[in-house]
């Protein structure tokens, strides 16, 4: 793809870590990718992997008592794991936006949507408030807001949860950042809306040529949505590569097994296939690999050695001992 | 809105009598008002023929009657020890304990707020625990020794206030206040700020408590993610959301201290309702406690309603019913 491109946003091992009264939290741990400009990227894993701390930590919006300890965040080549505050909050909503899981609770209850949106002009742009308004109605009629106008005087109750996940969305994208970053945007939208918002949230940001991190847990809205997939692991990137390839030909068991364990309607297995066991204790990870001991392939060298990350095809890598070759099952 | 206010209304009217009908019921079997009016070696003669003058020789139910016509024509009666009617005497002396509570709310609240958003906003850090600590002083001080201790203090020691009573006063729009003059400020600070320091705790916890909750909330990380300031956040998006509890506590408050200002009106001798209601009630002068009474009353019930109404301006999802 865009090899030769500086991609927009370069990150390499990131450490993100919570330092908790019973041990060291490392959420993230050595996370490293690129995202190139217009190049969406789904971050996948279990709850617990990580995902929305890597998210968090773009932003810079990482709370004691977690901390970004090491690595690099490169957006458009500027620095952003120690940048300072106020160079955070340029930032933030103008070059790279977010949105929330839970639309019920992301926009603020005693401030109208229409305040909500002109905030994030006002922050960002140098419109006057006439501009700043129409600008307002036009990005809520794109996420499909009927009668715009008045329900800028709204307040976010008097909306459902999909109407409010479009609010999120269109406060997200009314600065025109270059990269968005959405945490899980559907899960607590009734299944009818997901796909409704998803695609919506997709035309809009293609639309703007923005760049889009989805996190999820989701591998069917990855499937649908994404160009390249990430696989978070216990803090650490475990496979990446384009999404055709790594649904197809995972070479990663943990991969295998998310696979796995969607729902396949023409197949009409009895029973889902599950990963065995569960995600360990992340304050205290065994040494080698964290996955092994839910893995079927583990071996000796396993429990010694931490695989790396290490690339199989075309722009696809794995950090395992023992990769799977295609079509194999964990 | 409309029928919500004519509803409160009703209450208010409703409230109000009740209160007639307890503040009646003490007046009468608390002794026999006639020894308050006669000399103290009157004749029996003197004393029936005192009784039958006031009226109080007729059935109960009349004399309520007699009682509630006078409230509602504003004649609470003359005062015993004046001479004066007792609604004039407490007029008189609104202003004074008014001015003092208005201060002391002002201060409480200036102080309350920043401090208990910063408390909620950094739990841990030292600065909040020296505020959480100072807040429960201010909580278990008993008002009247925070008064003696800022006199022997700023008044005694350093001479920096004046120990007690009022300054100057002038006239702002038609009333008159030590507000309006700077020796009326010089006299206000001391009375003013012993009366808020309970208020002034209460508030501050308050506060701290509804912003811990709501710090921790999707739509401040969303705030933030817009790349609104710190301050921004909290006080734009997370204050309004954490107010309700602190403007019922605020209304409760002020509601209190107007009517027991008494303690720190004495200590100060400030010239206020409190200072009269006390030596009103050491001489009996029962028409004055009842204005009193009812006034007190009458400020609760106002009070209350438009906390009420104040709440829907705070959060849009409340609505008055």
């Amino acid at each position: 793809m865009t090899t030769e491109m500086q991609p927009l946003l370069r990150v390499r091992e990131l450490r993100t870590w919570f330092h908790t009264f019973s041990g060291i939290v490392k959420a993230v741990n050595g996370v490293s990718f690129d995202l190139a400009a217009g190049e969406v990227m789904g971050l996948v894993g279990e709850s617990g992997g990580g995902k929305s701390v890597v998210g968090y930590s773009l932003l810079g919006l990482i709370d004691p008592p977690g901390k970004i300890e090491s690595g690099s965040i490169l957006f458009d080549g500027e620095e952003l794991a120690n940048a300072p505050e106020r160079r955070l909050r340029e930032i933030r909503g103008r070059e790279i936006a977010m949105i929330f899981q839970d639309p019920m609770t992301s926009l603020n209850p005693v401030h109208t949507v229409g305040r909500q949106m002109d905030e994030m002009l006002r922050l960002h742009t140098e419109l006057d408030k006439k501009a700043r308004r129409q600008r307002c109605v036009e990005m809520l009629e794109s996420v499909g807001i009927a009668r715009a106008e008045e329900r800028l005087e709204s307040y976010p109750h008097q909306f459902s949860g999909g109407m409010r996940q479009r609010v999120v969305i269109a406060i997200a994208l009314l600065a025109k950042p270059r990269l968005i970053i959405a945490d899980e945007p559907t899960t607590a939208l009734d299944v009818t809306i997901q796909a409704q918002i998803l695609r919506l949230m997709r035309r809009e940001i293609r639309q703007q040529g923005a760049s889009l991190i989805l996190v999820t847990h989701d591998l069917a809205v990855v499937a649908e949505m994404v160009d390249k997939i990430t696989v978070l692991y216990c803090g650490r990137v475990v496979e990446t590569g384009p999404v055709r390839q790594v649904l197809e030909a995972p070479a990663h068991p943990y991969t295998r097994g998310l696979i796995d364990s969607i729902p396949d309607p023409a197949h009409r297995l009895p029973r889902l296939r599950q990963i065995p066991g569960t995600v360990p204790d992340i304050r205290a990870l065994p040494k080698g690999c964290a996955f092994r001991a839910r893995c079927s392939g583990a071996a000796a060298i396993c429990s010694e050695v931490e695989p790396s990350l290490v690339a199989r095809a075309e722009g696809q890598s794995a950090a395992c001992h023992f990769p799977l070759v295609s079509g194999e099952t964990a | 809105m409309f029928a919500f206010t004519i509803r409160r209304l009703i209450q208010m009217v409703v409230v109000l009598w009740a209160v007639s009908v307890i503040v009646f019921l003490m007046m009468t079997f608390t002794g026999d008002p006639v020894f308050m009016v006669v000399p103290i070696d009157a004749t029996q003669g003197e004393i029936d023929q005192a009784r039958r003058i006031l009226g109080l020789d007729r059935p109960m139910i009349v004399q309520y009657g007699i009682f509630l016509s006078g409230l509602l024509q504003g004649d609470f009666g003359l005062s015993y020890v004046f001479r004066q009617p007792a609604f004039d005497l407490i007029l008189e002396r609104l202003p004074a304990t008014m001015e003092m509570v208005v201060v002391a709310m002002v201060i409480a609240t200036v102080l309350a707020i920043p401090l208990g958003v910063y408390a909620g906003a950094n739990p841990g850090k030292p600065l909040s625990r020296l505020i959480m600590s100072g807040s429960l002083l201010g909580v278990s001080l008993p008002g009247f020794w925070v008064g003696m201790m800022l006199i022997w203090v700023l008044a005694v020691e350093f001479r920096i206030f004046p120990s007690s009573g009022r300054g100057d006063i002038g006239t702002v729009l038609g009333v008159e206040t030590s507000l309006a003059t700077a020796s009326g400020w010089h006299h206000i600070i001391l009375p003013a700020f012993t009366l808020s320091v309970g208020t002034l705790a209460i508030l501050l916890r308050m506060t701290r408590a509804g912003m811990m909750e709501v710090t921790r909330q999707d739509y401040m990380k969303f705030a933030r993610a817009k790349g609104v300031s710190r301050r921004g956040v909290l006080y734009g998006h997370g204050l309004r959301n954490a107010l309700i509890p602190v403007v019922t506590i605020f209304g409760l408050q002020l509601g209190d201290l107007i009517a027991f200002a008494t303690i720190t009106e004495t200590i100060f001798a400030w010239p206020g309702m409190g200072k009269l209601l006390i030596d009103s009630i050491y001489r009996a002068d029962r028409p004055v406690i009842v204005v009193y009474l009812m006034l007190v009353a009458l400020i609760f019930v106002v009070i209350n309603f438009m906390i009420d109404v104040l709440y829907t301006f705070i959060d849009p999802r409340i609505t008055v019913k």
